[in-house]
Formats: C-alpha cells, structure tokens, sequence
C-alpha cells in the first residue's frame, strides 16, 4: 500500500494493494498508439471494439444477464415456493421431483437457489458499486489535490482502515436493524450495503489515490494541462480511464468476497432475516449437515461460484480491452 | 439455572439426570489402579465468565470448576435420587423453620485450614450482602434477615438513584452454635430447602477469603473438594490436581485434570474423536445431524438425560397473547415429535409434562396443551377471534437455535394460517434485556434447567406471579396461593401434591409452550476406562479411571 | 527523508487518538445490557448489576470511560475483563499465537500465489491459466468456516494426517493446515497480482533485450521478469499481515488457536470495551508502523521514488 506522503512527489508507479495496480498504471506505452489513429473513438471506444472480438466476453456476460434475470423475475425459472416447507420433506436427497433435493425445513432447494440470488447479486453488485463510486472518488480527491488534503483523507482512512469488520458491522446493523425495529426487506439489505461500503472503501481509497499519484505526473497528463485542459477534464478525459483499470480488477473479486460477507452477517443475526432467502444464507444454514447432506452446500456453493467467476472473467476481458499493453 | 454461554444462553448443558450406563468400553475391569494413580486426563470447557467464587458463578465454564473444587453440605446423587448429607453430619428440623446444623469435624480447606461452622455462616451472609454484588444472592432470599442485608434498587439498576446501604451485614436467621453446629432460621416454612443446600451457592469460604479480597480469591479459588486448582491461563487453560488431604466421600482417582478452553465445539469434537481429548460433555450440533456422533464415537458414545426443557414462552403482557385460548392454540399446533426427529435426530425427546419428568415430584404427561392437534387448535383459534398480524418467533442467535425455532414458526404456519416466522436477535445479552424489559413482541425461546432436584424449582421461579423468571408476566390467583401453599407444607410429599394442583390450572392457561427435554450427548476418549456423570450432566470427576 | 519520517510520525497521534475513540465509540454503542445476559434465562439481581457497573464505572459519561481508559493506558493498565483478569496478559499470550499463524499463512499464500501468478502470468489464457483461476476463486468464494470444517475432518480426523487442533505449543507443523485455510481467501490475490504484473513486464523492453541477447529463459525469467514483477507483489503482502491478523477469528475458533481473533469476537459480544480496544489498538499501531515501513522501503526499492 504505498502512502507516499502529502508532498507525494512520487515519479513512477509504486504498484499498490490487491491487484495489477502495476497494469494499472500504463503510463506511457499506450497513448502514442491511441493518439495516432486520430480517430474521434477514444479509449472507451477502442475497449468496445476490442471486447466485442471476446469469447470470455461474450460467456461471462450471458451468465451475468442469466443472474440478472433471476434475480429481478425469479418466478421465470421456477415455480416452486421458497419460503413454506415441510418437515416431512426434511433433507429429502435430489430427484426429478426436486432436482436439489429439499433442506432441513423440508423446503425446496431449487426454487430457494433461485430466489436467493436476488438479495446475494443485489447486496454484493450494490455494495461493490458504492465502495468503488466513493472510494474512487476519495481517492481520486487525495491523489489529485495532495497536500493536507491528502494527508487528512488518508489519515482518516486509515482510522477505518484499523476497524475490525465484525464490531463495526454488529453496531451499524443492530443499531438500525436490530430486533424491534420492522425494516422491510429493501430497507434491510440498504443497510447491510451500508455497513459494507463504509467498512470496505478505505481499500478502494488508496488503489486509487496510488494510481493518480502514478499517472498524473505522465507526460500526457502535462501535455494536457499544458495544452489548457481544466481539472474536470483532465480527471475524467485522461486519469480516470487510465486509472479504472486496477479498480475494475479489485470490484469484481470484491463482489464474491461481498456474497461471503452478507453471509457471514445473517449467520450472526445482524443480516437479512427470513424469509428473505439468499444464497450466503443457504451455505451457512448448511454448514451443520455438511456431512450427512452436502447437496444443502454444494448447490448455493456452485451458484456462488459461478457468478463471482463470471464477474471476475468479465473485468478481466474489460481490463484487457481497456489496458493497450496488453492487446 | 447454569447457563453455557457456548452452547448457549440457553439451556444447554445442565442438570443431568445421570442414568449414565456411561457407555465405557470396559467398564467392567473397573480400570487399572496402575494407570489411575497418577494419571491425567484433559476434558473440555469455557472460560469461565466471572472470578472463581461460589456464590458468583451461574454459567457452566465456571460452575462446573466450582462444582469440582468444593462439597457442600448435601450432594445430589449421580443416579438423581434423593440429596443426601455428604459434609452435612445432620439437618435437622421440626417445624421446616428452623433448621440445625451439624457438619462432619476436621475436614479441610485447600490451603489445610479446617472447614468450621463459620465458614458457611461468613460465606453465605457474603453472598446475601448486596454490595458483594453476587449473582446468586436470591438463592438466601428464604432466610431470616435477607431484606436488611440485601436492599432493592429502588428504580432499577439504570435509574440515577442508588440502592440505600443495607441495615445490616449479617442475617438474623444464621447462628454459629460452635465449631461444627450452627442454626438456620428462614422467614417462612419451606421444605424444600435442605435440597436447595447442595446447590453451590450454599459452600462454605475459607478464612483466607475473608482476609484477601474478593477479586483475588477469585483468581486462584480455595476450595474444600476432591479437587484443588493450580492455574489459569486466559482463554487456553485451567489446571487442576488431585487434593490428597480429601476425606469426604471418593478421592480422586486420578491425579491431574486440564479442563481446555474451546471456543467452537466442533473444535473439541475433532479432538475427541482423534483421542486428543478425554471428555467432552456435549458433542456439537455438526455430530448430531444424522446421528453421526454414534458412529464416530461407537462405544465412546455416553447418552443421558438431563432434568432440562426447551421452552417457548409468550409475552402476556402483549395484548395479543392474553387470550389462553389463543395461547393454546398456538402449542397444539406445533408436532412436537417431528421437530425431535427430523431437526434434533432424536436426540431430544417431545415435552409432554410442565416439569421436566426426571425431577422428584414431577408427574409425567401432565401437560394437555403439549399434544399434537390441529383440529382442535384450528377451532381454538376461531374462538379466540384469529390472529391478527405477524407472529414472530425470537431466539437469540448466537446458540444454535434457529433451526428448531424455524421449524415451529414454520408449523405455526402452516397449521394454522398465522403469518408466522422466526427471527434472531443477535445476542443472549440483547434478547435477555429486552426480555427482562418486557419488550418482546412474540413467543420466544426460553429454557429451565433445575437448579436443585425438586418440582418447586419448576414452579415458583416461572409461573408464580412475580417469580424470578416469570418474564412473561403470567398471573393466576389460584395458582399463586397453591404454590404458597405447596412451599410452606410440612413435608415434601405434600408439598409436592400441591405443586401438581397448580400444574393443572397452569395447564389450562398454558403461559409457555413445553418443546423437548434435553437429553445429553457426550464422548470420551479410548483413554477413560470408567466413568459416571452427575445429576447435572457432568462429568463426575472422582469416578473417572483409567 | 528525515522531515518526511518526523511529519509521518506526527501524523500517527492523531490517528491513534482517532482509532481509540471511534473503536471505544462503537463497542459503547453495541446495544444491549453487558450484565443482562449473565445470569441465564433467569433475570440478574439488581445489586450484582450495580457492582459491576460502578466497578467498571459504566454509569460514567462515554468522554469520562474514555479519558479514564487512556489514562490508564498511558500508566500501563490496559484493564479488566468482566471476570476480573488482566487484558495485558490476554494481549501477551494472545498475539504471538497470532502472529505466528498469520506468518504461517503469509508464506504459504507467498509460496503458492506466487508460483501460480508466475505460471499462468507466463501463459495467459491457458488451460493452467484458467485452473488456476477457477480454483483460486472457488476459495475465495466458499466462505473460511466450510473450507477450515472440510481441511479438519479430512485431515485430521478421518485420515489422521494431522492434529484436528493445535496444541498450545503451537509447533510449526501444526499450524500449515491453518495457515493455508487463513491464506486462502487472499491467495487469488497474490495470483492475480503476480501474474498480470509477469503478463506485463514481459512485454518489457528489458526482457526482449535479454531475450536478444540470448540468455536462457530461465535466467531471464528469474534475474530480469521476476525480480521487476515483485514490487506490487511485496506490497500485498506486507500490507496484507494486519489484515490476516484481524481477519483469523473463524480460523482461530475452527482449529482452537487462542488468538486475538477469538478474543476480540468474544470481547465484542460481551461488549467488554476495554478488551476489544486494546487489542485492537495495537492491531492498528502495527498496521500503521507497517504502512510506514512499506512507503519508506519504496524509495530504498526505486530509486525514482523520493520524500521530500
């Protein structure tokens, strides 16, 4: 994580946390390429033409728009019922009947994979949406201004930076969410993307201040303040798409870690409550029949995994396409 | 009432009727004296929750080592039957007012001072003093003199005013005759309670205790029992040894005992199962699920019952559950068999009685409102004018509760077309205040373990008006001067007579539901050749051979 | 430099000031009666919640229990636990057990993250390029306690391979197991790091010119790529130690290590503001003085990287 001071009068990119934050920083080797073709097609349009030649691309988004669609018209893939069970049915293994077998409330696991992807995409697409648009923009503020700016912002970072997860999400939540309150179903998972993004953006923050501290010192980015370019055009023109990249990486694997963490919230009580189903919920309803009934993990588990892979394949292919060294 | 806090907040692992036909592998060498002598065992726990004093431990990572570390007047035999006198020489009494004393001469403190009279009287009026601050300071509630030494708040512990400093130090009821006699006057006849004496609120405190202070005490406790602590390490470890200078009853057979600290019971389980671990008093939910825990122990496999019930309760003083017959309803909905089956594996059987059946004076399958009847509830119901609204089922979170709970919010449902759900709140301390506020706005998960081996203890704390646990503010006149009645009796078997009235009228009002009885499920190690559990489900120490 | 390092550490203080208070804060904010789940299912005496509560002063205004708290602090005393122990000892039996399982994990995630981001970096979007992928995210996505429950009976109880738990010993050997299920969730980091930090340095003028000039791929991939590629790799991982620490309570509980993970959940829960603060101050101060360490080394790595 580097945190070159105030001043940061840093020359060249110190690579940063969880990812290419190196690939992130192309500073040089790009540009002449895109500025040749003289083209009104700038970075974004090039990344377009390049994805759409994609396979991993063209895969990854059918299975998002395939979660998509779960998620908003669940009712489309199944006509079960996700909420009421049957003792009777308890742990009933899979077949034609139920093709993920029913769990320990004798409920049908298809129908409940199905309707748990709804709070799981949502809680996690959202969060992540919001860590990156405000940690983004903090760090965006920090690298660009630098000075006391800077040095307030981290520092304050840092102060979030020092929370553990578990305390600061048991306030958030039992403080707005707890067992009297009657928060409906939005209400709650608002709150649990609440105490995500606010636990979460200091990372964010300093991939992308590390980034502009990279970047703005690159010589197109003097050419253009040179040529007269104002901040607003500068940031959003020149650094931000130079400095998405290493975010982009970072977003998607955060939303599988998101998936996890709404997860781990319901299981202590602070999360989403029933019947809200989601597939964090599943896993860790199962966690105590691992051993007698695995299908209870495996389907949830299989899902999960499916979807944070088609995410991060889908940043992948967008960070290749946005990144010229690599094409 | 002990509580486990891992297991948790709830009823967990308790009073165990031990029948402990402890399913020992070679129970029948009886073990070898060789090995026994100076042989070690290690055996699960919790960190103990408050400093290691008699009168201020309710939970079970510290009770159980207080249980070890001292004998009390009377014992609670391990198979359940009636306590009898083990420190106690005689009890003695003609009116069940006044009670004399004798305890057995020169038997010993830890630290080699004799145990005396005083010892008991100093301990028990510490307990009582309020300022001491003892969480089991209620238990010397029927003893003469308890109001001057332990004085109310008087608007609760979160009002500004502060309790007034209590008239006297000392309660007028406990007289020390001499060295091994003193005389226990209570405020009124209760014959119950020599029983109540073997609980461990009752042990005596050494000298030293009065001469230190308190907190140390409770860092490196001196006790009288078969069983002398050595160490204590934060979260990882309490060390313990064979007391040799031990007269009562059995010595110890063995010599050390390292009760672990686990923080996840999974944890232990694994080590059980490897033979890492010699004892563990409940193996987890994980183990039980499909029986499991059976085959992966085979005849490590210790089943007992313990005198303990799995309770929901309502909150009366909402509105909507003033109606009995509503009340009703709800419990007749619920098949109490299937959740026993399918989420418990048959590891806990269908309530069927208000008192846990294994305690002395219960009567078996008194409760009516325990059957399985969705006619009937569904006609109940219709009387009482429906259910309006959402009923939600609350637990606490932080124990494994909320598959059963979901199973009955679940049948609550589906039986009668309530619009039921269960809900978690997060911890034991969040759900226990809002219980104790009377804020809870649905049925909720309750427990009762016995504190002591008697029906009055599954009476008078949860269904008499004002008792200590009746949270959810149940009255009835009738059943109030019944258990007056009932506790002021002559003799126990009276006693116990009245106590059944009372049920009956409890049933017709049926305040809380009854789910299951607590059986207990534990294991122990290839190492441990003999072994019995007392009648709270733990492991009784003095019998273990190896 | 000097400058620079005085006015870092001079930034520190107020940090620390900030970190305690917002952590004393939130943990006085935990709703819920500490005392009122004491007592089991049957309501505390009111005299045993007074005691406590004017023993730890919790009727006292949250700036007095703070001021109180870092008075104390200051002297030494990092306080009680609500059973009367010392957290002091708590701390110092606690973090070396820590420390030594995030070490453990450290390495391993090194080791295997590292190898696998230098495999696949050199062959992107291959059959082991996608493996790699796919079973790095696999651990990222199945949540710490199936990974750990799985790792343990498999292990240690069904094939005895291991023991289920560690001892108090905390042997080395002991601690690969829960080394690799507390490393798992960031190994797909290092990997992803590593390995678009190789794709990239490869295409490198340097590492054409070494090709040119005809030194052995090994030797170029070693000496030139790797060494070049590192940089964003070391910064993961060193600032990744204080997260690892934090972040081992599921860990912790699942193999019976008693680490400050364990003890910070339980602190949490039982809202014991003194335990939870402490411990995690001085989680936070190694994590700022390692944040430090890691700026400082920039310039001693890159020589165009400079402080005034």
């Amino acid at each position: 994580m580097s945190d070159p001071s105030s001043a940061s009068i840093v020359t060249t990119p110190p690579s940063t946390m969880p990812t290419e934050a190196g690939s992130g920083a192309p500073v040089d080797a790009g540009l002449p390429e895109n500025a040749r073709r003289e083209k009104p097609r700038g970075l974004l349009g090039d990344a377009w033409r390049d994805l759409r030649r994609k396979p991993l691309f063209w895969i990854s988004a059918a299975f998002i728009l395939v979660f998509v669609v779960m998620a908003a018209f669940p009712w489309l893939f199944t006509g079960g019922d996700a909420v009421n069970g049957s003792l009777s049915n308890s742990q009933v293994k899979p077949s034609g009947d139920a093709w993920f077998g029913y769990d320990v409330q004798g409920r049908d696991v298809y129908a409940r994979v199905i309707y748990g992807a709804r709070a799981s995409i949502l809680v996690a697409l959202v969060s992540t949406i919001g860590t990156l648009l405000i940690g983004g923009t903090i760090g965006m503020i920090a690298g660009y201004r630098g000075g006391w700016v800077d040095a307030l912002l981290s520092r304050f970072a840092d102060i979030f930076f020092g929370l553990p997860f578990v305390l600061g999400a048991i306030v958030i939540l039992t403080t707005f969410n707890g067992a009297d309150s009657n928060n409906n179903e939005w209400q709650i998972m608002g709150l649990v993307v609440m105490s995500l993004v606010v636990l979460s953006w200091p990372v964010v923050m300093r991939l992308m201040r590390s980034s502009v501290l990279a970047t703005k010192e690159a010589d197109y980015i003097v050419a253009a303040r040179a040529l007269g370019a104002g901040t607003g055009r500068i940031i959003l023109k020149h650094l931000l798409p130079n400095c998405l990249a290493p975010l982009l990486v970072y977003g998607t694997i955060l939303v599988g870690s998101f998936i996890g963490a709404e997860a781990t919230l319901s299981f202590l009580g602070i999360g989403l409550k029933s019947p809200v189903v989601s597939w964090g919920i599943m896993i860790s309803e199962a966690q105590n029949y691992i051993r007698i009934s695995p299908f209870l993990l495996f389907f949830p588990a299989a899902f999960l995994v499916t979807a944070v892979l088609s995410f991060v394949m889908l940043g992948e292919a967008v960070r290749e396409a946005l990144d010229p060294k690599l094409r | 009432m002990r509580v486990s806090k891992r297991a948790s907040g709830a009823i967990a692992l308790g009073a165990a009727f031990a029948l402990v036909a402890s399913g020992c592998s070679s129970s029948d060498d009886g073990g070898d004296a060789g090995n026994s002598a100076d042989g070690a065992i290690t055996v699960d726990g919790t960190e103990p929750e408050n400093p290691l004093i008699p009168a201020s431990t309710t939970e079970t990572g510290g009770g159980k080592i207080i249980d070890w570390l001292w004998t009390g007047l009377v014992e609670y035999p391990n198979n359940g039957g009636a306590p009898q006198n083990i420190l106690a020489e005689s009890i003695e009494t003609t009116d069940s007012k006044v009670y004399k004393i004798k305890i057995k001469q020169n038997t010993k403190f830890h630290d080699g001072t004799v145990v005396k009279a005083k010892n008991f009287v100093d301990a028990w009026n510490w307990g009582a003093y309020s300022p001491n601050g003892a969480q089991n300071s209620s238990f010397f509630a029927d003893i003469q003199g308890f109001a001057d030494v332990n004085t109310a708040d008087p608007d609760g512990p979160d009002g500004p005013q502060k309790a007034p400093e209590p008239k006297a130090k000392e309660m007028s009821g406990l007289k020390v005759v001499d060295d091994w006699n003193f005389e226990v006057t209570l405020a009124a006849p209760t014959a119950v309670f020599p029983t109540k004496l073997g609980y461990s609120t009752f042990m005596p405190l050494p000298d030293a205790f009065f001469s230190g202070s308190a907190e140390d005490f409770g860092k490196k406790p001196i006790g009288n029992g078969p069983v002398k602590f050595v160490s204590w390490e934060n979260n990882v470890q309490l060390k313990l040894t064979r007391f040799d200078d031990y007269q009562l009853r059995d010595k110890m057979k063995i010599k050390d005992v390292t009760v672990k600290i686990y923080q996840d019971d999974t944890a232990a389980y694994s080590d059980l199962v490897s033979n890492n671990l010699d004892f563990q008093q409940q193996v987890p939910v994980s183990a039980i699920a499909g029986d499991k825990w059976k085959s992966d122990l085979t005849d490590r496999a210790v089943s007992s019952t313990i005198p303990s019930t799995g309770i929901i309760a309502f909150p009366i003083y909402d509105k909507r559950f003033a109606d009995p017959k509503l009340r009703r309803a709800v419990s007749l909905s619920i098949n109490r068999q299937e959740i026993t089956d399918k989420i418990f594996f048959g590891n806990r059987k269908p309530a069927d009685s208000w008192a846990n059946p294994l305690t002395p004076g219960a009567q078996a399958g008194n409760c009516t409102a325990c059957q399985y009847n969705v006619d009937e509830a569904k006609k109940l119901l219709a009387e009482a004018g429906g259910f309006q609204g959402e009923m939600v089922f609350y637990y606490n979170a932080d124990a494994s509760h909320k598959d059963w709970m979901e199973a009955v919010a679940q049948q609550v449902k589906t039986n009668l077309g309530i619009n039921a759900r269960a809900e978690g709140v997060p911890t034991f301390a969040v759900f226990r205040q809002n219980i104790n506020a009377h804020k809870m706005k649905g049925p909720y998960r309750a427990g009762w373990q016995q504190d002591y081996p008697d029906v009055e203890n599954w009476i008078n704390p949860l269904y008499v008006t004002g008792g200590s646990s009746n949270d959810g503010q149940y009255s009835n006149k009738q059943v109030d001067a019944l258990a007056k009645e009932a506790s002021a009796a002559p003799s126990l078997e009276a006693s116990h007579a009245k106590f059944g009235e009372a049920v009956k009228l409890i049933d017709q009002d049926v305040p809380s539901m009854p789910i299951y009885f607590q059986l207990q499920q534990s294991g122990h190690s290839e190492k441990i050749k003999k072994m019995e559990l007392t009648n709270v489900g733990e492991l009784d120490i003095t019998s273990v051979e190896l | 430099m000097g400058r620079y390092l005085l006015r870092r550490l001079l930034q520190l203080v107020p940090v620390f000031i900030g970190t305690t208070f917002l952590i004393y804060w939130l943990v006085w904010s935990v709703p819920g009666d500490p005392f009122a789940g004491k007592c089991g299912d049957r309501r505390c005496p009111d005299a045993y919640i007074n005691f406590m509560t004017e023993k730890y002063q919790l009727d006292e205004s949250i700036w007095v229990q703070y001021a109180t708290y870092m008075k104390n602090l200051f002297q030494g005393d990092f306080g009680s636990t609500w059973n009367n122990r010392e957290v002091a000892d708590i701390i110092a039996t606690a973090y070396p057990n820590t420390l030594k399982l995030a070490l453990v994990a450290l390495l391993i995630e090194a080791v295997i993250g590292l190898s696998a981001g230098v495999l696949t970096g050199l062959r992107r979007g291959g059959f082991l390029d996608n493996l790699v992928l796919v079973s790095t995210l696999f651990l990222i996505a199945l949540p710490v306690f199936v990974v750990g429950f799985v790792l343990q009976w498999l292990l240690g109880v069904k094939w005895g391979i291991i023991n289920p738990t560690v001892s108090n010993e905390m042997r080395l050997s002991e601690l690969i197991v829960p080394g690799f299920v507390l490393g798992s969730a960031s190994m797909a980091y290092v990997a992803r790091v590593a390995r678009t930090s190789i794709a990239e340095n490869r295409r490198a003028d340097y590492v054409r010119t070494a090709i040119a000039k005809g030194l052995p791929m090994r030797r170029v991939v070693g000496v030139h790529l790797l060494r070049n590629s590192l940089i964003p790799v070391v910064t993961l991982l060193g600032t990744d130690l204080g997260a690892l620490m934090g972040g081992a309570i599921v860990t912790e509980g699942i193999f019976s290590i008693n680490g400050i993970g364990r003890a910070v959940l339980r602190a949490i829960v039982t809202k014991e503001s003194a335990t939870v603060v402490s411990i995690v101050v001085v989680l936070v101060l190694v994590y700022l003085l390692m944040n430090l360490v890691v700026d400082l080394l920039y310039a001693a790595l890159d020589p165009r990287i400079r402080y005034e």
